[in-house]
C-alpha cells in the first residue's frame, strides 16, 4: 500500500477515516462486539472460578463426583470443553465478520481516490 | 551405540535435510521472516502447538503432577485456555496491521523509534530468558539420558545451540516452521501411545486408574506416605498458595498472547481468517496433549512412584520413566528423542523471533530510520543476529550448569509478556487516545516491575541449607520480600497502570488522528500484507 493513500482530501479527511465513519465499518464492530465482548467475559470469569474455588474453597472442589473422581478435577477438565467450544462458536461468528469485511475492502479498492493514489 | 542416540541422529538428520530444501526457498524478507504468508492454517495450527509445548510441558508438567498430584494439572488448563485471548482479542488484529513484528502494530500510529526499540528490548528479554531456561534444561536432560555414550552437559548445550542455529540461519521461517510441524506430531504421538498403555495397564477403567490415584504412596524423609494426589493443595498451600494460584493464571492468560514467537507464527499465514483457523487447530492439539498429562503424570505417580523417579533423575524425568516402565528401553528412548525434538522446535522459534525483532525493529528501523541500506539487509542481519543471540544463550547455559536454579525464567517470561507486551499491544488496537509516552511507559514499567518483582520472589531470594552449592543456591540468602513466585497479579496492573499513566499526562494528537487507520486495517484486513506469489 503506498504512503500517499493516507493524504488528506479537502475535508482533511483519508481514505481510513471514511472507512472508519462509514455504516458498514460501524456495523462490522458492532457485530464483532456482540460476540466478542461476552465470550472474553465469560472466559475469564468461568476460568478464574477455577483457581479461586481450588484455592479458597479446597473442601469444597475435594468432593467426590463420581468414584475417587473429585468436583476440582472435573471443573479443571470442563476448561478445555469451554475452551472448545467458545473458539468453535467464535469460528461459526466470525464468518459473518469476513463477510462484512469483504464488503467493507470491496467498496474502498473501488474507492476513486484509493484506486487514483495506486 | 544407544538406541536413543540413534533416535536423536534420525531427528537431526531429516530436520536439516529440511533446513537445506527450505534454504532454497528463503531468498527475500517475507520468505525467511514470514514463509512468503504461506502456510496453511493446520500447518501454522499444529506449528503453533510446536513452538509453544516446551519442555516445561512435556517434562516439567508430567513432572510436577508426578509429584504433587492436581495442583500440577491446574498448569495444564491455564496453558490452553490461554488461547482463547489469543484467538479473540490479538491474532487477527496482528496479522492485518502488522509486517514481521509485534511492534509494526504499535509503529502504525505511534512515534516507530522509541516504541520499537522499546518492543524490541522487551522481545529480546523475553527470548532469551526463555532460551537458556530451555538450554539448561536440554543440556541436563540429553546428558542424563545419553550418558552412557559419553556426552556431557556441555556437549549437549552445544549442540542444541548449533542445531538451533542451524536451522534459523540457513532455513530461516520455513525449515522453523517444518521442525516445529514434525516436533509436533511426534509429542502427540508419543503422549497418546504413553496414554493409551497407562490406560491398559489399569485394563482400559478409568475407574481403576482414579482409584490408584487415590493412595500413592511414597516415603518423606524415611516414613511412608500415602495420599489422594486428585486433592488440590499438595503444591499451593496456604497462605500465599491461593494467591500464587491466580497470579500464574494471570501471567497465562495475558502472557501467551505476548510471547513473541507465538506472535510471529500468525505472520506466516495468507490472511487473518487463516491466522483464526489456525488459532482453533492449535487449541485441538494443545487441549488434547494438557488433558492427556493426567495420563503422564498421574500414571508416573502411580505406576512408577515418586520413590523411583527421585533416585533416577528427579521430576523431569517422570514421563520417560513412565515410558521405560510400560513398554521397556525402546519407547524410552523414542520418548527421549521427541523431549529432545521439543527443546529444539521452542528454541528455534525463540532465535527467529529474537533476531527478527533486532533486524526489523532494531536495525532496519531504529537505528537506520526504515531504510535498508542495501537489499537483502534486513535478513543479512537478522542470521548474524541469529547466530549471536544463541551463542550467548549457549555461553549463559554452560556458564550455569545443569544445576542451576533456572524454573523461574519461565515465569519471568510470561509475566514480561503479560505485563510489558500485552498491555501496549491492546491498548494500541483498542484505545484512540493512547500514545507513544504510554507505550514507552507501559514496556519499560511492566518489563522492570516483572523483573523486580522475581529478583525479590522466593524463585531467588530464599535460605539454602549449606548442602546446596553453586548456581542451585539461590542469588539471595534472605527472606523473601515478595511471597508469590508469579508476579503477574502485581506487575500486570503495574504494566497497564504505567501505560494509561503515560498517556495521560502527556498529549500527541497525531496518534489519536491516525487511529482510524489501524482501527480500519486491523479490523478489515484492509491494506493487509499479501502472500507472496512463490517462494
Amino acid at each position: 500500500m503506498p504512503d500517499d493513500v493516507q493524504k488528506p482530501d479537502q475535508t482533511g479527511q483519508t481514505i481510513w477515516d471514511r472507512v472508519a465513519e462509514s455504516h458498514e465499518f460501524k456495523d462490522l464492530m458492532a457485530t464483532k462486539k456482540i460476540f466478542i465482548v461476552p465470550a472474553f467475559i465469560f472466559f475469564l470469569v468461568y476460568y478464574f472460578l477455577l483457581p479461586v474455588l481450588v484455592g479458597y474453597a479446597p473442601q469444597f472442589m475435594a468432593q467426590k463426583i463420581w468414584g475417587n473422581v473429585n468436583l476440582a478435577y472435573l471443573f479443571a477438565l470442563s476448561q478445555f470443553f469451554m475452551a472448545w467450544i467458545i473458539a468453535g462458536l467464535y469460528v461459526r461468528a466470525s464468518d459473518d465478520f469476513d463477510e462484512i469485511s469483504k464488503d467493507i475492502i470491496d467498496k474502498a479498492v473501488n474507492d476513486k481516490e484509493f484506486r487514483g493514489s495506486k | 551405540m544407544s538406541a536413543s542416540l540413534i533416535m536423536f541422529l534420525v531427528f537431526i538428520a531429516i530436520t536439516l535435510g529440511i533446513t537445506y530444501w527450505a534454504s532454497k526457498r528463503s531468498a527475500g524478507a517475507s520468505a525467511y521472516f514470514a514463509a512468503g504468508r504461506q502456510v496453511k492454517s493446520w500447518q501454522n495450527g499444529v506449528a503453533v502447538a510446536g513452538d509453544y509445548m516446551s519442555a516445561a510441558s512435556f517434562l516439567g508438567i508430567a513432572g510436577i503432577i508426578a509429584f504433587q498430584g492436581y495442583d500440577g494439572f491446574m498448569f495444564s488448563v491455564g496453558w490452553l485456555v490461554a488461547y482463547l485471548t489469543v484467538l479473540l482479542v490479538i491474532a487477527e488484529p496482528l496479522r492485518n496491521a502488522g509486517k514481521y513484528t509485534m511492534a509494526d502494530v504499535l509503529a502504525y500510529r505511534l512515534k516507530p523509534r522509541p516504541v520499537r526499540a522499546m518492543a524490541s528490548l522487551s522481545t529480546l528479554t523475553v527470548s532469551t530468558f526463555y532460551m537458556i531456561a530451555q538450554m539448561v534444561g536440554a543440556g541436563a536432560l540429553v546428558a542424563l539420558l545419553l550418558k552412557d555414550s559419553g556426552i556431557k552437559y556441555s556437549h549437549a548445550v552445544i549442540g542444541v545451540g548449533i542445531l538451533m542455529i542451524v536451522y534459523v540461519v540457513f532455513g530461516g521461517m520455513i525449515a522453523t516452521t517444518w521442525v516445529q510441524i514434525i516436533k509436533a506430531i511426534l509429542l502427540m504421538a508419543g503422549t497418546l501411545l504413553l496414554s493409551i498403555l497407562v490406560l491398559a495397564h489399569f485394563h482400559f477403567s478409568f475407574a481403576a486408574f482414579f482409584d490408584a490415584i487415590g493412595h500413592v504412596t511414597y516415603h518423606d524423609k524415611g516414613t511412608e506416605v500415602v495420599k489422594d494426589f486428585l486433592t488440590p493443595g499438595l503444591r499451593y498451600k496456604p497462605p500465599y498458595g491461593p494467591l500464587d494460584l491466580i497470579s500464574l493464571g494471570l501471567a497465562l492468560i495475558f502472557g501467551t498472547a505476548g510471547l513473541p514467537h507465538i506472535l510471529v507464527r500468525f505472520y506466516t499465514v495468507p490472511d487473518a481468517r487463516t491466522a483464526r483457523h489456525s488459532v482453533v487447530w492449535a487449541m485441538a492439539l494443545i487441549g488434547s496433549f494438557y488433558i492427556m498429562t493426567t495420563f503422564l503424570g498421574f500414571g508416573a505417580a502411580t505406576i512408577v512412584g515418586r520413590d523411583f523417579i527421585s533416585t533416577h533423575g528427579g521430576t523431569n524425568m517422570s514421563a520417560p520413566l513412565l515410558a521405560q516402565a510400560m513398554a521397556g528401553d525402546i519407547f524410552f528412548a523414542f520418548i527421549c528423542a521427541i523431549a529432545f525434538a521439543t527443546i529444539l522446535a521452542v528454541v528455534a522459534g525463540l532465535t527467529i523471533s529474537a533476531s527478527t525483532s533486532f533486524a526489523h525493529d532494531f536495525w532496519t528501523n531504529v537505528i537506520h530510520k526504515g531504510e535498508e541500506r542495501k537489499p537483502g539487509e534486513e535478513v543479512r542481519v537478522a542470521r548474524i543476529s541469529a547466530f549471536i543471540v544463541g551463542a550467548v544463550a549457549m555461553a549463559i547455559a554452560i556458564i550455569l550448569g545443569p544445576t542451576a536454579n533456572v524454573a523461574f525464567l519461565v515465569a519471568l517470561a510470561f509475566a514480561v509478556a503479560a505485563s510489558a507486551n500485552l498491555p501496549v499491544i491492546v491498548l494500541s488496537i483498542f484505545w484512540r487516545r493512547f500514545n507513544t509516552a504510554g507505550a514507552v511507559t507501559g514496556l519499560a514499567i511492566g518489563l522492570l516491575a516483572s523483573i523486580g518483582l522475581i529478583l525479590i520472589s522466593p524463585s531467588l531470594m530464599a535460605v539454602d541449607p549449606p548442602t546446596v552449592t553453586g548456581t542451585a543456591r539461590h542469588l539471595i540468602q534472605a527472606k523473601a520480600i515478595f511471597p508469590l513466585e508469579n508476579p503477574g497479579i502485581l506487575s500486570i496492573p503495574l504494566g497497564f497502570l504505567g501505560a494509561i499513566i503515560g498517556t495521560l499526562v502527556s498529549n500527541e494528537p497525531s496518534s489519536a488522528h491516525r487511529f482510524n487507520e489501524l482501527l480500519v486495517r486491523s479490523n478489515t484486513g484492509l491494506g493487509a500484507e499479501k502472500a507472496s506469489a512463490k517462494h
